[in-house]
């Protein structure tokens, strides 16, 4: 069993000595890189620190700002007024506006920090799987409609789960996929850029505390702080009074334009959580009676303590993206080799620097010596057709020239720009697109479900691409390109071409 | 989890992987279905199959059950500002020990043998239960259906 592992390791070994071998293109030895935790390859557009263990928003602008009034106003109130306070009417006063200011910042805290509920995306397998459970449902014609939805029937009500592109998994019922962040996230509220997060199951609690308790603060300190300039006032006159405490004013205006909409929030979201529902329930009408005579929401309990309870004191579920874990780079996948030029989802990409670069020569020597010669593109872009989606594509190029135009056409099956009559066109389109994410880009990420999102993507076009594969890039692909420039002639050198094809397998696994 | 996994993966070759979906007929609450999947009905007793699904969804029930302790503690968090999650374990967490130990236990002593792992759902984002279905390297190039009983044998 081990034995069967090292033999196979062995071989690769000796593939680097051989000039002219189509062996596999695994690493012959493992270099030791050092461990990535998971959150560096976070695939949404979150902000981590604390090496993972706090997670924010991208836009945190509005965060900070939330920060400063808060810290600002009750800095203001206990240097200032509270002195007074104190001595005049009770020593309480400080300690509970200190209390309530804890609390507040504490929940502010823990709602910006947590993970509010971020679903990860499927896995290649788990995406492969759906794909062909939605052909068989739909008849395998060639183009793919784009709504795809699921009809459920949760407690007599039928809800509709649609279909994430982005993470490619249908999405539980109450889940949204966050724009802003690029995630899905269970039972979606908002995103709130006050705190700099997405509200969800995970921290909606911590964000109800977080108004609440900040209404209670603002109303407190309002209250308070006219309380102080009255006093004084009745001492020392009224334009005395604010003489002696200027700051009083500051904290008056900035408490009064806060608590009408935080009140306001706060008595909304207690509505929403007796009816159990979700803001963005709310503002779409899921449930209103209007919709249909029997639509209700099938996810409340009836009353409105239960629906309150459940909402606040029921069990926190844990984070499901395993943000501090370390990456695994041997999970086995289902993917089967076409002539070894598949990578593992670019797992092993990562251990292979040092050999690379011998065959980065000696691949660059192939593809310089077949582009001195006439080539067809067709066979040219074959070979990185392969290495972007393995399971889809035939083995690797025939001899003749003309039989490759028919895969080639074929292949961009789906894709916003049709194959036109001219197959050399068509293919150097597919040639200028495909090599893209098929080459460099799978090796700087250690998404093992890259590849096929990649070739999956063309078929969505009005998804945001998210994987960053989509991009045009230079380097690597500066020899496919001078290759592909005007060359549109059959050639029939077919120890060059296959000389060229092994090279840029090589090439394009580097 | 691990060392049966490593086991498999030496001798075997990984031939296709089952996903059980999610049940949402009773709302959010996790919960798989129990229907058998065609690709398992040679390698594995349906009873044995539902079995572990129930006991599966038993355990996510109790985990997001909510009752007396579960208010319990959500008020004693609340009132000391969520500060004691650090120090404790929430009852979902202690649960989730509870499954992974229980798919450890299936896997070693039912579906291994039968050349199956079962991937806990955790990892899978509570999304699906993966089962992977593996062939013996020995039969390599062979269909499913003729490396299954050199696989019900080995156990």
């Amino acid at each position: 069993m081990h034995l069967g592992v090292s033999e196979s390791m062995r071989e690769c070994e000796y593939s680097q000595i051989s000039t002219r071998s189509s062996t596999p293109m695994e690493t012959p030895y493992k270099k030791k890189t050092p461990k990535r935790r998971k959150w560096e390859s976070f695939p949404g557009r979150n902000k981590f620190y604390c090496d993972g263990r706090i997670m924010m928003a991208k836009q945190t602008g509005v965060f900070y700002l939330t920060l400063v009034l808060i810290l600002v106003t009750c800095g203001l109130f206990f240097t200032n007024d509270c002195r007074f306070l104190a001595e005049n009417l009770t020593p309480a006063i400080p300690v509970i506006g200190g209390a309530l200011f804890l609390f507040v910042l504490g929940t502010l805290l823990r709602t910006s920090f947590s993970d509010p509920g971020v679903l990860p995306r499927a896995t290649a397998d788990e995406a492969a799987d759906l794909e062909r459970q939605i052909d068989v449902a739909n008849g395998s014609t060639g183009y793919r409609p784009p709504p795809r939805t699921k009809e459920v029937v949760i407690n007599g009500q039928t809800v509709k789960l649609k279909y994430c592109f982005t993470c490619k998994i249908f999405r539980p019922p109450r889940a949204s996929h966050c724009s802003l962040c690029d995630n899905c996230v269970e039972r979606f509220d908002h995103h709130c850029p006050w705190v700099g997060n997405c509200v969800g199951r995970r921290n909606y609690r911590f964000f109800y505390m977080f108004i609440l308790s900040l209404s209670f603060l603002t109303i407190f300190i309002f209250a308070f702080v006219i309380t102080n300039i009255i006093l004084r006032s009745h001492k020392n006159g009224f334009l005395d009074a604010l003489k002696d405490s200027p700051a009083s004013v500051l904290e008056v205006v900035v408490c009064f334009f806060s608590v009408w909409s935080i009140v306001g929030l706060s008595g909304f979201h207690t509505y929403l959580i007796s009816s159990n529902q979700t803001t963005n329930e709310d503002i779409k009408g899921s449930w209103s009676s209007k919709r249909g005579k029997d639509n209700h929401n099938p996810y409340s309990h009836g009353n409105i303590f239960t629906n309150c309870c459940a909402a606040l004191c029921g069990p926190l579920p844990p984070s499901l993206i395993d943000r501090r874990g370390f990456i695994q780079s041997d999970a086995p996948q289902l993917a089967p080799p076409t002539n070894g030029i598949t990578t593992y989802g670019a797992t092993q990409s990562q251990q292979s620097h040092m050999c690379d670069q011998d065959q980065c020569i000696q691949s660059t020597k192939f593809v310089l010596q077949a582009a001195t010669t006439p080539l067809l593109q067709q066979q040219s872009s074959e070979p990185v057709i392969l290495t972007a989606s393995p399971e889809n594509v035939a083995p690797l190029p025939a001899r003749t020239s003309l039989s490759l135009a028919g895969p080639c056409t074929s292949l961009p099956l789906g894709q916003p720009t049709p194959p036109t009559s001219t197959p050399s066109l068509s293919c150097h389109e597919a040639t200028d697109m495909l090599p893209i994410h098929g080459h460099g880009h799978t090796h700087n990420h250690s998404h093992p479900y890259q590849e096929p999102v990649a070739h999956h993507h063309y078929l969505t076009p009005e998804e945001v691409p998210s994987p960053p594969g989509m991009l045009p890039c230079g380097s690597p692909l500066g020899h496919s390109h001078t290759m592909q420039a005007g060359f549109y002639n059959p050639a029939s050198q077919d120890s060059l071409h296959e000389d060229s094809v092994r090279g840029l397998v090589k090439l394009s696994s580097v | 989890m691990k060392p049966t996994n490593n086991i498999l993966r030496h001798s075997a070759s990984l031939a296709n992987k089952v996903f059980i979906q999610r049940d949402y007929s009773e709302g959010t609450t996790c919960k798989f279905q129990t229907k058998f999947p065609i690709e398992l009905e040679s390698r594995i007793e349906r009873t044995l199959f539902e079995d572990t699904v129930k006991t599966l969804n038993n355990f996510y029930a109790e985990a997001e059950k909510i009752g007396g302790q579960s208010y319990l503690e959500g008020c004693l968090a609340c009132t000391t500002a969520y500060l004691i999650f650090l120090c404790i374990e929430t009852r979902y967490e202690k649960v989730l020990k509870k499954i992974a130990n229980y798919i450890q236990e299936q896997n070693e002593k039912i579906y291994a043998p039968r050349g199956l792992v079962i991937t806990d759902p955790i990892e899978r984002g509570m999304r699906v239960i993966e089962i992977s279905i593996y062939e013996d390297r020995g039969s390599c190039g062979s269909s499913s259906g003729s490396s299954s009983v050199s696989g019900s044998t080995a156990r």
